[in-house]
This record gives C-alpha cells, structure tokens and sequence, in this order.
C-alpha cells in the first residue's frame, strides 16, 4: 500500500530515524528549535532528542560551520540547516577551505561527515537575496557531495544516505517542492549518490530537471503529449557525483536533449552535462540547449519573476522547436498548483 | 624538571628550524614555511601542561606547535620535502601539519579557520562526557577575522572545555596590530564575552605554563567553561621564509633586539648543569640528522596519489 508523505515529512522523518538509530547525529542551525521548525522537518525532534541535540545558533554562518566541521571530527555528525540557502554563502570559507579539503589535504587522517541542508526560496517575490541556488559555485569544489532530490521518495533517501556519509554533504531542497506528495517507505533506506532517476520515459527528447526543474520538466512532459511528443525526463538528484551514463543512454536514443537548471546557466550544472556528454562524443548529431534564470538577479515582481524563471510552458516550447525547427507552438498555460497555494511569506 | 623539559623542546624546535632554513636555498623544501622562532615558548609552555590525549588545533605558523605536543619530527621534515613519507603523505606541506596520534588535530593556511573548528572540536567532546581538553592556537591577525568573534561568542554561550592561545607576535604579515586595531585590548574585547581571559607580556614560559595548569583542571572536569591566553612574543624572521627582513622597514631591529635578549631558550640553558645540556643537545642533533636524511631518503609519491582521499570511502 502506498504510503503518502509530503516532502518536508520526508526529510523529518529521515531526521528522527536517524537520530534514533545514531547517538551522534545532531541537529543545529538558526531556528531549528523555534515554533516553526524550518517548515516542520524539524517538528517534535527537540521534544524527543533534548537540547543538547537539536539546538538553536547564533548568526554566525562561517564560524557554526567551523564548529560542525570540528564537532564532526570529534566524532559526530552534524546537520547544519540553513532555511534559505544565500545564507551559505556566509559559510563558504569553512565549506570550500575545511569540509571539502580536510580528508584530501591531510592524507585521509580526518573526514568530516556533515550535512549542510539548505531551502532555495521561490515566488512570492522573494527576490535577488532570497531565491538563489549557489550549488553550481559549490560543484565546482571537489571533495563535497552534492544532492538536490524532487521527490518525497529521495528526500528521505538521500538524507539518510547523506547523514551516514563520512563526508561533507550538500543537500539542496527547495520550498515549492515542500508541496510535493508521494510515496514513501516508512523504514528508513538510502537512495546512493551518483545515480539519476528516470522520471518518465519517452523516445522523442529527453529533459533533464535539476531540483524543482525535475517538477517543471515533469509537467512539460505531460504538454507535450498534447503535441505528439514524447519526452523522458530525468532528475540527476546528485549532483556531485553526477550520473552520466543514465543521462547519455537517454540523449543517444532521443538525440535532443535540454537540461533545465533551477540556478543560472554561466558555468552550471546543464554546462557541465552537455560538456561531459560532447567530451565523450555521445551523439554525433545531439541537438542541445541549457535553460536556466535569467542572467539576472532574481525580480520580485510578479511578471519579472515569470520572465527570470523556466517553467512548464517554456520547457514545453523549446522541446517542440528543438524537434519542430520551423513550427510554432503555444501550450496551453497554467500557473503551478504549488505557486497558487503559495501564500508567503516563506 | 620543567627547566630540562623545556629546555629541551624549545631547543628541539629551534634546531629544527634552524636547520630546515639552512636546507631551504638548496630548493629541497619546495613550501612556504613560517617559521615559529622566537615563539617556541607559547607551544612549549602551553604543551608542556597538556596530556598526550589532549587536542591542538593550529595555524600555518605550526611547527612549533606540532613538535611541542609530540608531532613526529621525521614525517614532518619529509612532508616539508614532498615525500610520501610526510605526515600528510607529501599532500599538505608546511602549512597543513597532522599527527592524529599525538592529538595534533591539523594546521590550516586560512587564517582564523581552525579557531571555530576547535571550538566544535570542545563541543562534540562535551556532548561525548570526554575530558580530552581541546587547545587552540593562533596569531593576532585571527582576532581581526570574524569567525574569532563568532568562536568567542559561542564558546561562552555553552561553556565550552576549550583554551584559546593567541600568540601576538604584533604583525599580520607586516602589518601592525595598532594599524588593523583601535586599541591594545584584546583580552578585554575576549572578557565581554564572558571568557576569563590573561596576558602575559614578558615572554615568560614559566608563566604560560603555570597560567594552563591553573586553569586546565576545571576545564578537563568539564566544570570551566573556555579560557584566552594572550602571549606576546616577536617572530624572529620573515612572515614567510628562512631569511631575516629588517630590510623591508616595517620594523626595526631594535624590536626584535629586545625579544632575542630575554630569549627563554638562554636562560634555561644557564639553569641546567653543562652535562645535562650536552646530553640533550647532542641527543637532539642526532635525531634531527636522521629525520633530515630519513626525508632526504624518502621516495616522492606516485603521481597518482594526487587523486587519493578527496573522500573517505
């Protein structure tokens, strides 16, 4: 029988199993502790796990990074939560300089398994400060793990594989996925890291959606029909590793592929696929594109926003003029149920 | 007898870097190196009234450190010369020095970057019920940096088992603290933090000593919460280098003068009987020979190691 939690569920119960199964996992960040939880995933764990588990912090980025990475070589392993991921850029130094170098430049005598879990913010006008998703800066870092799951399913999976990692670990969630529904196991499991999933399958193009991207690509798919298109989409869900082959099998069988970033182009996750995949001569006719923001700082008025971001519609239509070069196509339009029930202010 | 054991370590680690600045213009250490002399007395103090099982965190200015808690002199000069041999397998060099044995928990190139590390270090020791006493080591130029302050800030707010040791050689790089501060006050900017902080302005390795030892008890018991030790003390030569730079006229030998005269390595010498000294010295020279000829010695790694331990499998 199917099991139904939504995605912010997902990653709480993730937590508590965790936390049950393992002493050593903690919890920390700014409100973590506070009557709202970080949108509930943190719901109940102060209550069961004592404050010395799950505890509030000062304002200090940089420095509560430092103190999880040495809380993790002590012998622990920290989840640092960010309810908004700009904020991590406040904690690069201790992420690029320490985390991700600690194991390598000291010949494996240290590792550092944290989990910074950070929400990338969308609609409402969020705004140039509140909306970004800096994960293409930190995956060109080696030496940190990066996973951004869609799915309710792989929220759970990929934290507890993240939490047991003995590595630094980024994991990305974004807030119009907490409205995503779908099954989910009630043991704990892992999802690995380095492995796409295939969303939906098709012949005709593929699409590769990055975090939200994967929903917006989704709903793309379904428009396409309309056209007679078939399009597979595929979330890569880790970013750092990256799963090529599953995207390559895809992109050599369709020929067409776009990847859909949830971040800006320059430098990013699609220009990473796409290099990878020419690098290796795929395909020797694959027909490519990137979508991605605006090269922008994000807008907060309503029509800037829906300018600056892809979405199902845009999806929709480059995949048909990608294999329609000289037809036109409008599909029908309609605003994400998920930005309709978003309400603000966060 | 604390004149012998810190006769001996101060002197071991002057040696040491006496040696490697005399190897450095033949190009076999291939690293940066800041050197600590004229500082050996903070480390050796400091060290000197820890247990092996307690933790040090440090900087690029380590070697004195390192060697003061027990770090292995040969993988350290051979991590100097690049072999596999080294303490981090050739990868890290002066400025990344480790000896997880000994409690020498990694020294880091960034400035400040090991302050809040350390103060987690303490955290996840508290929370362990462990009475392992975390140490942390840096330089003046930390203080400027805000990870100190947000270190400070949360190391009193939960009375953490953790000693900051600021070693305030007056100069980040070359410029002085009065440049880079309104005033001399660091101890009391440390205070309103709520750490108990002191000072110790005469280079006087007894009083460094005495001052962790005061302290260390009820920090081990988990019943003291984080103390400051500011030591003022001069870096003999350059920021970075072998050589002296009285040449760069940032400061004047006369500084440095004042610092080389009360040098705690003299003084502890003429406290020792001459039979003693010699056989310390004489014990010492030999295994800083064969640490030399044991990097000499070393292979270099594969060049394939490069990809080696970016994670723990």
């Amino acid at each position: 029988m199917e099991r139904i939690l939504a995605y912010p569920e997902a990653i709480r119960e993730a937590l508590e199993q965790e936390m049950e199964k393992d002493p050593a996992v903690f919890i920390m960040g700014l409100g973590v502790d506070d009557p709202k939880r970080i949108l509930g995933t943190t719901a109940g764990l102060l209550e069961k796990f004592g404050p010395a588990r799950v505890f509030d912090t000062p304002l200090a980025e940089d420095g509560m990074t430092g103190v999880a990475v040495g809380a993790a070589l002590a012998g622990l392993r920290p989840v640092h939560v960010h309810i908004r991921m700009d904020f991590v850029l406040l904690a690069m130094n201790q992420i690029v300089n320490m985390a991700a170098k600690s194991c390598h430049m000291y010949a494996g005598a240290l590792s550092v398994p944290i989990v910074i879990r950070s929400i990338i913010g969308k609609s409402w006008g969020q705004g140039a400060q509140h909306s970004q998703s800096i994960y293409p800066l930190l995956m060109n870092i080696p030496g940190l793990k990066i996973t951004a799951p869609s799915t309710p399913y792989d929220a759970k999976g990929c934290l507890i594989q993240s939490i047991r990692d003995d590595n630094p670990v980024i994991f990305i969630e974004h807030r119009m996925l907490y409205y995503q529904k779908g099954h989910v196991p009630a043991d704990p499991y892992t999802v690995p890291f380095g492995k796409a999933r295939l969303l939906s399958r098709g012949s005709d193009i593929t699409l590769v959606g990055i975090s939200q991207m994967a929903v917006e690509c989704l709903r793309a798919q379904r428009c396409l029909l309309d056209a007679g298109i078939h399009a597979e989409v595929i979330d890569p869900v880790s970013l750092s590793p990256l799963d090529l082959d599953t995207i390559r099998s895809s992109a050599m069988k369709t020929g067409h592929l776009i990847v859909v970033d949830n971040a800006w182009m320059s430098c990013g996750a699609g220009a990473e696929i796409i290099a990878r995949l020419v690098e290796d001569g795929c395909h020797r006719n694959l027909k490519v594109r990137r979508m991605g923001f605006a090269a922008v700082p994000c807008p907060t008025s309503p029509p800037l926003e829906r300018e600056f971001y892809p979405d199902a519609g845009k999806i929709a239509v480059a995949a048909f003029e990608m294999l329609n070069p000289k037809r036109k196509w409008e599909p029908e339009s309609t605003l994400p149920p998920e930005e309709v029930a978003f309400k603000g202010p966060f | 007898m604390l004149n012998e054991r810190f006769y001996r370590s101060i002197y071991r680690i002057r040696r040491v870097e006496e040696e490697i600045a005399r190897i450095y213009p033949t190009d076999k250490i291939k690293s940066p190196v800041h050197l600590s002399i004229g500082q050996e007395f903070v480390s050796v103090g400091v060290c000197e009234a820890l247990n092996p099982q307690d933790v040090v965190f440090g900087t690029y200015r380590g070697h004195a450190m390192y060697l003061a808690k027990g770090g292995d002199l040969k993988k350290m000069i051979a991590e100097l010369y690049g072999k596999a041999t080294g303490c981090a397998a050739g990868v890290g060099g002066s400025m990344h020095l480790i000896c997880r044995e000994k409690g020498v928990m990694g020294t880091s190139a960034i400035v400040g970057t090991t302050i809040p590390v350390s103060v987690g270090y303490a955290l996840g020791r508290k929370y362990m019920k462990s009475d392992v006493v975390t140490v942390s080591f840096f330089g003046d130029g930390a203080v400027d940096e805000g990870a100190f302050h947000e270190s400070m800030n949360f190391a009193a707010l939960k009375k953490l088992p953790v000693i900051f040791v600021c070693e305030n050689n007056s100069y980040a790089i070359h410029s002085h603290h009065l440049s880079r501060h309104d005033s001399d006050n660091i101890c009391e900017r440390v205070r309103s933090y709520g750490i108990t902080a002191a000072r110790i302005e005469d280079g006087d390795i007894f009083a460094v000593h005495e001052f962790i030892k005061s302290k260390i008890g009820e920090i081990r018991g988990r019943e003291g919460g984080p103390v400051f030790l500011e030591c003022l003390t001069c870096r003999w030569k350059e920021h970075v280098g072998p050589n002296e730079d009285f040449d760069l006229g940032y400061r004047n030998r006369e500084e440095v003068d004042c610092w080389m005269q009360r040098d705690p390595l003299r003084t502890l010498k003429s406290s020792l009987a001459s039979g003693v000294r010699m056989a310390i010295e004489s014990e010492i020279e030999a295994e800083i020979a064969d640490a030399f000829r044991f990097a000499e010695e070393s292979p270099f790694p594969d060049p394939k190691e490069a990809y080696r331990h970016l994670f723990k499998d």
